[in-house]
């Protein structure tokens, strides 16, 4: 792993006795000894820490941030109250996208998480159609933590009771043990948690206070993975990319109304006219939930039929995975538009074998957001 | 015993070869969560991919490791994959197999070569 790149917590890591994985151009911690199932059982029961540092942090500054970004997503900026945090998409010509990110409005400036994978190309993006007028600035001194779980409010709020006021997509600056830490009420895993930009020379301190509270346990990127597929959530580069557009991939909630056919700023962003249109008219297909009925998975590529027998594939998952909260495999991926209502019957081809599959709702587990 | 380098072992029982994955072999793929096994009666030949195992991080074959035939699959598996996890080397086992040829099993690594072989 000479070339991988290391986060500062990857000591740490080691010291906890992960098993440590590429991602990204990343060493990246895949699982500790507890293992990915009970990591993710762990997470849902109390609280998971996770090092997300891979991903890319960017602060955008200047008058045109917000409206500069809306030429780029399609989603409300301008909108977006002071310390509120809110889901967004980089979009391409044809309509597909680029990236998925979160975005927040933190005052005197815009604050950016995107994809580890995609970050240069993001930011090399936002340089691109943004600067001079707004100054890009791509973060690399900072951490990034996610602490997630129904305990984690009363962990994090041991270090810094404030925390507790946050609600859903609020951020904040707050001092954790001494660190100016950017803080977001928001994750990856559809339960209740925070997202912690910490100064990468505090991190290890923050990460072991974290992990000191017998209710926190440190989790993998294995036990991510699980837990945001149980929760509905994509995953770039697998259930959404530069060929699916929003639409398809069933994101268009994400579309705030005043950008939609209408709305007082309908368009003007990239691939406006594809994903206007198709928001009237429909896609082909559609990004669903898929539930295996027998106990085999069905991961990443299996292809989807609509008979036992004969034909060609209609469809086929983007992840695929045992559900360890669910006790059953589960799966995403794309299926024609008149296939893709819930309980449809399908068939996934595993081994040569074509496996019965209903499309179902999504999230397979129920989100445990505080509103 | 006797060990693969698939990490498979193989015990006599009975004249049938009871075959099943090591505990190194359980540790690396981590929890499992599904075993597609062999149909019982089946023919089948050495290094055939006859049987996989669904772990929370992928699939792996197991290869037949003699010719011969199925004539007992591990049924409890089916529903408690987990098992393979818990108790690898006993309730795990995954096949039993009348071989048609025991010729390879001496070529196997023992305990000591496997312990080695794996390090």
């Amino acid at each position: 792993m000479a070339e991988l790149r290391q986060t500062p917590l990857y000591d740490l890591h080691l010291e906890l006795g992960a098993k440590m994985v590429p991602f990204a151009g990343y060493a990246m911690p895949v699982h500790y000894p507890l293992g990915v199932m009970k990591e993710h059982l762990h997470c849902r029961a109390a609280a998971g820490l996770f090092d997300v540092s891979h991903m890319g942090q960017v602060i955008l500054r200047g008058a045109g941030a917000a409206a500069g970004l809306e030429r780029l997503i399609p989603q409300d900026v301008i909108g977006l109250g002071e310390g509120r945090q809110r889901y967004g998409f980089f979009t391409n010509e044809r309509g597909g996208i680029e990236d998925d990110l979160m975005f927040a409005n933190r005052g005197d400036h815009m604050f950016l998480v995107v994809n580890a994978g995609c970050k240069e190309a993001d930011v090399a993006r936002l340089r691109a159609a943004l600067e001079p007028e707004v100054q890009v600035d791509y973060i690399e001194d900072r951490a990034l933590l996610a602490l997630q779980g129904p305990a984690a409010e009363a962990a994090l709020a041991a270090v810094a009771p404030e925390v507790g006021d946050m609600t859903f997509m609020d951020v904040a600056t707050v001092s954790l043990n001494g660190a100016e830490c950017w803080v977001s009420r928001s994750g990856y895993t559809g339960e209740d948690g925070y997202e912690i930009s910490v100064p990468a020379g505090a991190a290890v301190d923050l990460a072991r206070l974290l992990l000191g509270d017998e209710r926190v346990a440190p989790i993998g990127l294995g036990a991510r993975d699980s837990l945001r597929l149980e929760a509905g959530l994509c995953l770039y580069g697998h259930d959404i990319d530069a060929s699916t557009s929003p639409v398809e991939a069933a994101l268009t909630w994400g579309i705030q109304k005043l950008r939609r056919a209408g709305g007082a700023r309908e368009g003007g962003f990239v691939g406006a006219d594809i994903i206007l249109a198709q928001m009237q008219d429909g896609a082909a297909r559609k990004r669903v939930g898929l539930l295996p009925e027998g106990r085999a998975p069905m991961r990443d590529g299996t292809e989807i039929f609509a008979g036992a027998e004969g034909g060609t594939a209609v469809g086929h998952v983007t992840s695929g995975a045992f559900g360890p909260t669910l006790q059953a495999p589960m799966a995403m991926g794309y299926v024609p538009s008149a296939l893709s209502r819930a309980g449809t019957q399908l068939f996934g081809e595993v081994r040569g074998k074509r496996l019965p599959v209903k499309v179902a709702p999504l999230p397979f587990t129920p989100a445990n957001f505080k509103r | 015993m006797k060990y693969t380098e698939e990490h498979e072992w193989l015990r006599e029982e009975d004249g049938l070869i009871v075959v099943g994955i090591t505990e190194h072999a359980s540790e690396q793929l981590g929890d499992v969560v599904f075993i597609d096994l062999p149909e019982e009666g089946s023919e089948v030949t050495k290094d055939e991919e006859i049987c996989v195992i669904e772990s929370v991080k992928a699939a792996s074959d197991i290869l037949a490791p003699l010719d011969g035939e199925i004539v007992e699959v591990n049924a409890m598996l089916i529903d408690e994959p987990s098992k393979v996890n818990d108790d690898p080397l006993g309730d795990a086992w995954f096949f039993k197999m009348k071989p048609s040829d025991l010729g390879p099993m001496e070529d196997y690594m023992d305990e000591a070569a496997y312990k080695k072989f794996v390090g």
